[in-house]
């Protein structure tokens, strides 16, 4: 059976299809979809595979990491800078091993389509010395995920699945298996102190972990997603990964390539073919999505004219590749992006018309402008764009929960005032631990959570902060009085301003939550029913 | 048989509709198809486009390579402007006239119009107006389908089997809503060729 699914979905599928039980993840572009495929899926249904978001990637990662010691499959998906939230359980689950397997996803953005910075996760593969897969095509993907649960219960390891925007969010016709695989059953690790890092234990497991690089090699050497194709011209030879071998071979019109191609889209490297390429070639062209991983390796330390890539400048050190790229490095010329013509004007992203958070940067911006600009943490969400005008109210965007931890930092430093504004999402996924530090030291900020009861940015999937952010600011020792709600609307507005304003004089922790329902949520009925049954309205 | 599409548009005008039709056509044509989103960020009012490639052979880029469109069909004309560096030497830039100005600055409509007419095959309609008249007035980014689809390289009843399939759930009045936007967009290109 072929299906029409974009690169995420095929991840998706082939999760399922390979014996799934749980699924674990927070939205980020571009990974959310595969997440938002399995909530749907009948047959993830009919399995009762686990489904529903975790605050944030690291409790993600480690939820994984407790259905794997119970014998099941798990997966886990993120964007790239979530695996920075994620890295602790991650890295230190290439120490304990798994139980059932467990494949990580990692959809890096390279250009920055919808992110903060472009870090390739391969890195983090290769840090944690466990194997990486970088799928090239839609097959490929689906294939790879099967194939990684397969290596992650051989050698009882987590295995990373590297993936790009491109392909994430490109369809193309995917080949399914005919008969998906059985989840497996409940089971404890054989060694019941597997998962006990101890440093007597962890010394034990960590060698266990070195032992299995060698067959890991073995593994990429022999691996289908690997392969050498000959080509005559041994003047230059390429090395390609993940779908930099797509915008390689997209220069020969369904030719074959004229000089040999090593595709890599499995690590560690395999290191006989690498040496076979590199040796009957006069010179190599590494094209890679992402940073120069394989050609680092490749290149080393010292110098070496032989090796080309984004590194000698033959292809740009940053940004998403093309095929126009790759060709115009293959003919030894400068990449000259086309640009549109003159009367062209860009045209940024902006919050919905009728949004929440317009109103409440209205207010905001109102009650601080006696003040002098630069007193605004902000986090990472829609009202990230309050960064651009008309607003021009942040300055400041970081990472998930920066905005309370870096207000409470400058109010430390003597700024007043000092506000900081995150969204209800990004405040369970990583503001609560900030808000108790602000609470711990008593800091003078106001902490506007703009709540619109949904993970907007992504596509407006659940909110695990939904009728709880009252309690959790009191629970960490926020005054009750100083917890202030209001509905941002136009007509409110002097209400607001007057409200941020009290709370700008209070010395010590506030909290204002403009509330208001996502204007793209109003038709969800299920969000709708479970808005008033909480009394949030 | 190769057909490389751009469809351009701002985030929220149904460029991915566009898309899935044209999807649900190749694939029930055993075409191959390659054909990358814009999700995320820009699905806010920004600038979106699809890269749509369909190929009787394998299709290894998931992006089209520049000056490498058979068409550009367009939601918005300034937009249509900005993938306009896309179009192969003979491709067709296809775009509805309604502008969507939801920037400060955004260019008066003629100077636009000017810089279209300089490409050498360029169709510009009032794709808004065409929806309304055939009954189907959010049916917009249906016309321009209909109006780009002389340029790909599927028949034109195969995608309106498409589009019947796409809507199937939607009902018998938006199916024949759409395909009535279809024909109309078509009908109304095939006086821009000659």
């Amino acid at each position: 059976m072929k299906k029409l699914l974009l690169g995420d979905e095929a991840i998706a599928q082939g999760a399922i299809d390979a014996g799934l039980s749980g699924m674990y993840a927070y939205p980020g572009t571009p990974s959310t979809e595969i997440m938002e495929y399995i909530q749907h899926s009948k047959l993830a249904n009919e399995r009762n595979i686990h489904r529903t978001w975790s605050s944030n990637e690291k409790t993600a990662m480690e939820g994984a990491l407790g259905m794997s010691y119970s014998g099941k499959r798990a997966m886990v998906a993120m964007k790239h800078v979530g695996l920075n939230v994620a890295a602790d359980a991650f890295v230190n689950s290439a120490i304990t091993g798994v139980n059932g397997g467990i494949v990580v996803v990692v959809a890096d953005d390279p250009s920055m389509h919808s992110s903060q910075n472009e870090q390739d996760s391969r890195y983090y593969g290769k840090f944690a010395q466990i194997q990486i897969l970088e799928p090239a095509n839609q097959q490929e993907a689906y294939d790879a995920i099967i194939y990684a649960f397969d290596m992650s219960e051989k050698y009882k390891e987590p295995v990373l699945v590297r993936i790009t925007t491109r392909l994430a969010h490109s369809r193309a016709g995917v080949s399914l298996i005919d008969t998906p695989r059985e989840q497996n059953k409940l089971s404890l690790p054989a060694n019941p102190t597997q998962f006990v890092l101890l440093p007597s234990i962890a010394k034990v497991q960590y060698h266990e972990l070195l032992k299995k690089s060698t067959a890991f090699i073995e593994e990429s050497e022999n691996s289908k997603f690997n392969f050498y194709t000959d080509g005559e011209d041994k003047t230059l030879g390429i090395i390609a990964s993940g779908i930099g071998y797509n915008y390689y071979m997209e220069n020969f019109e369904n030719m074959p390539s004229p000089h040999p191609v090593l595709k890599i889209s499995q690590y560690p490297m395999p290191k006989s073919k690498v040496e076979k390429i590199v040796n009957e070639c006069n010179e190599i062209l590494i094209i890679e999505d992402g940073y120069p991983f394989i050609e680092e390796q490749i290149k080393g330390y010292l110098t070496n004219n032989k090796i080309h890539g984004r590194l000698d400048g033959t292809l740009p050190r940053d940004g998403e590749l093309n095929p126009n790229i790759v060709a115009a490095a293959l003919q030894g010329k400068k990449f000259e992006k086309l640009m549109p013509p003159e009367v062209v004007k860009p045209r940024m992203p902006a919050m919905c018309v009728g949004c929440g958070h317009i109103d409440a940067y209205n207010a905001l911006n109102e009650a601080l402008k006696d003040f002098e600009k630069g007193h605004v943490f902000a986090d990472i969400g829609c009202y990230t764009l309050g960064a651009y005008e008309p607003f021009n109210a942040i300055n400041s965007c970081v990472d998930m929960g920066a905005s309370i931890t870096m207000a409470k930092g400058a109010a430390d430093a003597g700024l007043y005032p000092s506000v900081a504004v995150i969204g209800d999402s990004t405040f369970t996924h990583s503001g609560i631990t900030a808000l108790i530090d602000a609470v711990v030291d008593k800091s003078n900020i106001v902490v506007v959570i703009s709540d619109n009861f949904t993970t907007g940015m992504t596509g407006q999937q659940n909110s695990n902060a939904l009728g709880r952010i009252e309690d959790i600011c009191k629970g960490v020792g926020v005054k009750e009085e100083h917890i202030r709600i209001f509905v941002p609307i136009a007509k409110n507005h002097d209400e607001m301003v007057k409200i941020i304003k009290e709370e700008l004089e209070y010395d010590g922790v506030s909290v204002v939550i403009p509330r208001r329902q996502c204007v793209r949520t109003l038709k969800n009925r299920a969000l709708n029913a479970e808005i008033k049954e909480l009394g949030l309205v | 048989m190769k057909t490389d599409i751009i469809i351009a548009g701002v985030g929220g005008q149904g460029i991915l509709t566009i898309a899935a039709a044209l999807g649900t056509a190749a694939l029930n044509n055993n075409l191959n198809i390659k054909q990358s989103e814009v999700h995320g960020m820009s699905q806010r009012g920004g600038s979106v486009i699809s890269n749509f490639r369909i190929s009787d052979k394998e299709i290894y880029s998931d992006l089209v390579p520049f000056k490498g469109a058979n068409v550009v069909i367009s939601l918005e004309p300034m937009e249509a402007l900005r993938y306009s560096s896309f179009l192969a030497e003979d491709g067709w830039l296809v775009s509805n006239i309604t502008t969507y100005e939801n920037i400060k600055g955004y260019p008066e409509f003629e100077e636009i119009k000017k810089t279209i007419e300089t490409i050498k095959n360029h169709i510009l309609i009032d794709a808004d107006k065409i929806a309304k008249e055939a009954g189907s007035s959010r049916s917009t980014n249906v016309v321009m389908l209909g109006a780009g689809s002389w340029f790909i390289d599927i028949p034109a009843d195969e995608i309106e089997k498409a589009i019947a399939e796409i809507f199937k759930s939607k009902g018998e009045k938006i199916i024949n809503g759409n395909i009535a936007a279809f024909r109309a967009g078509r009908e109304i290109a095939k006086t821009f060729i000659s």
